[in-house]
């Protein structure tokens, strides 16, 4: 007999099946070259301060108080923190059972949870009550945790947008669920049809999937579309009449970099409708500290808010959150300073507000850059990023290169990305990771790289990009959609 | 299909098995209506989120741990703010839960002058940092943040966590074994609670994977286990002999396990042992190596409470050392051990930071460990510090050492003698046996309760211990968890109380306890 309890056979189908491009093969291969002298830009994962944006000096003062709370006994500590990080400090402090060191409740500190709810009231207009937020360790392990709620096997669908973000399809499954995709369309801008919605639906149905919610993401990834307040109301019509539960990935929110449709939250939109759908119709959103101008990817803080989910399955998601026994402190405390940053007369109040004014406006003349860029080169259709961190451009690849990837045993868009790493050693995610229309080809790109660089960057694109026309066109034409 | 034994079964009692089971068929009979033609083709009948049409898995699980007596106790808690007074207590007492520093005790001021300071890197320039920190803790941190691309401590960083920090708990993990150990093996996690949750994951693959957990056990694995849809196979530790771990036991549950057609997949042994405290020899351990070798079973070792080992004549050996220096490698055995910043005697549980050390698997395997490890990105950056901190702490001859080592002796020596006095204030309640606490943080008593006791709690609808549990609290403020939310042998009953509330906490628990107990015993004499 084998000694080995667990091999590749015995291994659970469900995580054979789990596929996550962002961390995948372009960003392993690309983690090869690096070890091997390579200079890689890292593109392929929205990881700001990896590429060189700095944190915001407030809440990591804040933060690194409360680690070292002997800190606020010594005279000396308003030589190095000013005095409203101290002050502030004191207040997290106080708000935990023992410091950082401590478990807290299993839904995150009250007092912080009190902090998002008047945050989402100051947003939206109505108040949130702070029993139905749950802090996580991350937006993805509370999106992971809903996931896990609502599936109960492989004839529950989850209807999930196509391009999408792939946690979603990995956690479906992992938990043994079905995806259900609806395409949003490029030619308007990654709009969502609601029509499509329907037709999904039925395609679902027809199979014996029972269709038990879905996902936006608004703004969109990696698509970066923020939806108009008139598709929200759609899409809150649509599935108060599906009985679908909203699931609302809002972890972009601050990222907004254009006027038209500035963000509003799929709450609030709800709430403007009053009742019945207002009483009725089940959402959760989620929200983060890792995007917005905050990019605090490593500290894993984030929440989901729950509305109209009745107590008892309140009741449950608690339980198995209690398991994980609480969502790690700091990263609350970063989520409380978040939804509580300086306000004017605060010592702190100007420099954190250069500090992010500076991020989101980089990341808005960063996105124009790079959509302009792609959008130089003939072969290369590009939607303006209007939100979230990412661009998207579509390529239209030539039959011949189309060939080569086959014969390669790549998918045509890891062909061409991983041509495109070696080549110029920038690291991007193939869209064939995210989901796209059968023949149309994209890569993900993040808008991260510092601004000095991108200049460079995109000309560094342009440069592979027509060599790589020149070697696989044969000017018969090439595919489109 | 009942996957646990009858002490855990006991808990469902309170939340009444026949309403239980009418959810159970009301989400059987919307999944057959989906089944059917007629409803596809109808526009309605997709279900809202609700009791009734939730996983099944999410109901079936318990945590004892944070359950029924914890909101109870907090309840208690907000009538003694509101109205204090009104209650024949002061304050609540949280025994409940391995939370050290939720009860007072102090964090390794090193540790935290180190974590301040990567949080914070700007103040590193400074020169009056130099005055507020120690210059060990100012060197370490430089060290970290170079290990860290572009010194980011807010990026995402590799899924197995950062690998300079990996590399450091990879040579901590040598010089405490006196094996190697590769860096590439570890995956830094959000406490070790998540990576066993992965573990669970990968092993099973249906209700027919069994997995062996020692009775009583910590209920994370008896949680994640229903959660991942798998049963748990239960081995009995042996209270009279402290506790102890029979081979023969193990051996006897596979069979029993495999004669039901359950393919036993993984061994999990808790060594501190959690609720138990014991501690195993290396005799012991090394049958338990040949036993998961001969059967080829992977061994979890939740190894979480190294650090926490109260008698002389005990240490805490690794099962990846013990299998090494029986002489087996890569090839012969898979081990995964667990360890984490939670427990020892830093207690950091609310950083949530931990590893796994996998070994014995094929590359293969790994992949897909890894793969599951990409979709979460990474654990928390301030945890994985942390664990590389609690892997490799001051030297002596550092700076710190002196204060570190008197912190360390500190709680340790006070855990240890707090370990006894509780250990011999229960042993002294009338129909109350206590093994001794060799290890981990925790007391696990059985009380022998008369006739009348159980007769009341029968009628209560209330498992015996958990009856016993909310009289405690009601008139003490002392919050324990019953047995049944561990396991037990059935128609024993015991309670599971931490060993961390501060020592000037120590005498008025006891008094407390006694006096409750006595009353308790005199109230249902038989």
């Amino acid at each position: 007999m084998s000694h080995k309890g667990l091999d590749y056979e015995t291994l659970n189908e469900n995580v054979k099946k789990v596929q996550y491009a962002v961390r995948g093969e372009l960003y392993l291969r690309a983690s090869e070259l690096q070890k091997e002298g390579k200079k890689i830009i890292f593109t392929n994962v929205g990881n700001p301060h990896a590429l060189g944006q700095k944190p915001l000096t407030f809440p990591r003062q804040v933060v690194a108080l409360c680690q070292a709370p002997f800190l606020l006994d010594d005279p000396n500590v308003g030589l190095v923190f000013p005095a409203d990080a101290i002050a502030r400090a004191k207040h997290y402090l106080s708000l935990t059972s023992g410091g950082l060191g401590a478990y807290s409740d299993s839904r995150g500190l009250p007092g912080i949870r009190k902090e998002v709810a008047e945050f989402i009231g100051r947003r939206d207009g109505y108040p949130s009550d702070p029993e139905l937020i749950f802090l996580t360790d991350g937006a993805s392990k509370g999106v992971m945790q809903i996931l896990n709620t609502i599936i109960r096997g492989e004839r529950d669908g989850i209807l999930v947008p196509v391009p999408q973000y792939p946690l979603y399809s990995a956690a479906i499954s992992l938990f043994g669920g079905s995806l259900v995709p609806y395409y949003l369309e490029e030619t308007a801008n990654w709009g969502l049809d609601v029509n499509n919605l329907h037709s999904s639906v039925a395609a679902a149905r027809s199979k014996g999937i029972t269709v038990r919610a879905m996902v936006i993401i608004n703004p969109g990834n990696p698509t970066g579309q923020c939806l108009s307040e008139a598709n929200l109301k759609e899409i809150l019509h649509f599935c108060y009449q599906e009985n679908l539960v909203l699931l609302g990935d809002e972890v972009y929110q601050q990222n907004i970099y254009q006027d038209e449709r500035p963000f509003i939250s799929a709450r609030k939109v709800l709430m403007d409708m009053g009742p019945p759908i207002s009483k009725e119709l089940q959402l959760v959103s989620f929200h983060t500290v890792s995007k917005g101008y905050w990019g605090e990817c490593g500290q894993r803080g984030g929440y989901f808010e729950m509305t109209n989910i009745p107590p008892q399955t309140v009741d449950e998601i608690y339980k198995v959150a209690s398991i994980s026994l609480s969502p790690n402190v700091p990263g609350q405390i970063f989520l409380g300073v978040m939804v509580n940053p300086p306000t004017p007369g605060d010592i702190s109040y100007l420099q954190f507000m250069r500090e992010s004014k500076g991020i989101l406006e980089s990341l808005k003349r960063r996105a124009q850059i790079m959509t302009d860029g792609f959008n130089s080169c003939r072969n290369v259709v590009c939607n303006f990023t209007e939100g979230a961190m990412y661009s998207f451009p579509q390529i239209r690849l030539p039959p011949k290169a189309i060939e080569a990837a086959k014969k390669a045993g790549k998918v045509a868009d890891v062909f061409y990305c991983l041509k495109l790493l070696e080549a110029t050693g920038i690291s991007t995610v193939p869209g064939s990771g995210f989901g796209q229309k059968e023949g149309v080809f994209h890569l993900r790109t993040t808008i991260l790289p510092a601004e000095e660089d991108m200049p460079a960057i995109m000309e560094s694109f342009k440069k592979f990009n027509d060599e790589f026309m020149e070697q696989y066109e044969d000017h018969r034409g090439y595919s489109r959609m | 299909m009942r996957r646990f034994v009858s002490g855990v079964l006991s808990s469902y009692q309170k939340r009444s098995l026949s309403h239980r089971s009418l959810r159970f068929f009301s989400s059987t009979t919307s999944l057959s209506n989906s089944d059917s033609p007629s409803s596809s083709s109808s526009a309605a009948m997709p279900t809202p989120v609700t009791l009734e049409t939730i996983n099944p898995k999410v109901l079936e699980c318990e945590y004892a741990v944070r359950g029924e007596i914890v909101t109870l106790a907090q309840r208690l808690q907000q009538e003694l703010q509101e109205k204090p007074g009104s209650l024949p207590f002061d304050e609540i007492l949280y025994c409940n839960i391995g939370n050290p520093q939720s009860l007072g005790q102090q964090p390794i001021t090193f540790f935290r002058e180190v974590i301040a300071l990567c949080d914070h890197p700007p103040i590193l320039d400074k020169s009056e940092t130099q005055g507020l920190f120690s210059a060990d803790a100012i060197e370490r941190a430089w060290q970290i943040l170079d290990q860290i691309p572009g010194r980011a401590t807010g990026a995402y960083s590799h899924s197995q966590g950062i690998k300079g920090l990996r590399d450091t708990i990879a040579a901590g993990i040598e010089a405490r074994d006196g094996f190697p150990s590769n860096p590439n093996d570890i995956f830094l996690t959000d406490g070790a609670s998540p990576a066993v949750h992965m573990m669970m994951q990968l092993l099973i693959r249906t209700e027919k994977d069994g997995i062996l957990c020692p009775i009583p056990q910590y209920p994370l694995y008896s949680a994640s286990i229903v959660l991942h849809g798998g049963t748990l196979v239960p081995y009995y530790l042996d209270e009279a002999t402290g506790w102890g771990l029979e081979i023969s036991e193990l051996q006897k549950q596979l069979e029993d396990a495999k004669s039901k057609g359950i393919t036993v997949r993984a061994l999990v042994v808790i060594n501190p042992g959690n609720p138990t405290g014991q501690v195993l020899s290396e005799d012991n351990q090394r049958d338990i190596v040949e036993f998961c070798k001969k059967e080829g079973l992977v061994l979890l070792a939740d190894e979480v409470y190294q650090e926490n080992v109260y008698v002389p004549d005990k240490k805490f050996h690794s099962f990846k050392k013990i299998s090494r220096s029986m002489g087996y490698g890569e090839e012969d055995i898979s081990v995964v051990s667990f360890q984490s910043v939670s427990k020892g005697y830093y207690g950091e549980c609310g950083k949530r930071g931990g590893y796994m050390e996998v070994t014995g698997f094929g590359a293969d395997v790994r992949e897909q460990i890894y793969k599951v490890a990409s979709v979460n990105l990474c654990s928390n950056i301030t945890g994985q510090i942390l664990a590389s901190l609690v892997m490799s702490p001051p030297k002596v001859g550092d700076e710190s050492y002196e204060s570190y080592f008197m912190e360390k002796d500190g709680i340790l020596s006070s855990l240890a003698r707090r370990a006894k006095t509780l250990e011999d204030a229960l042993n002294s309640l009338e129909g109350v046996t206590c093994n001794k606490a060799e290890g981990a943080m925790y007391l696990f008593p059985r009380i022998h309760l008369p006739e009348k006791a159980i007769k009341a709690a029968e009628a209560a609808k209330t498992a015996p211990d958990a009856f016993y549990a909310r009289r405690l609290l009601n008139a003490t403020g002392i919050v324990v968890v019953p047995g049944s939310g561990f396991g037990q042998v059935p128609g024993t009953w015991h309670f599971r109380c931490t060993i961390l509330p501060q020592e000037d906490k120590i005498p008025a628990v006891v008094s407390r306890l006694t006096e409750f107990h006595k009353g308790f015993m005199e109230e249902f004499r038989d």
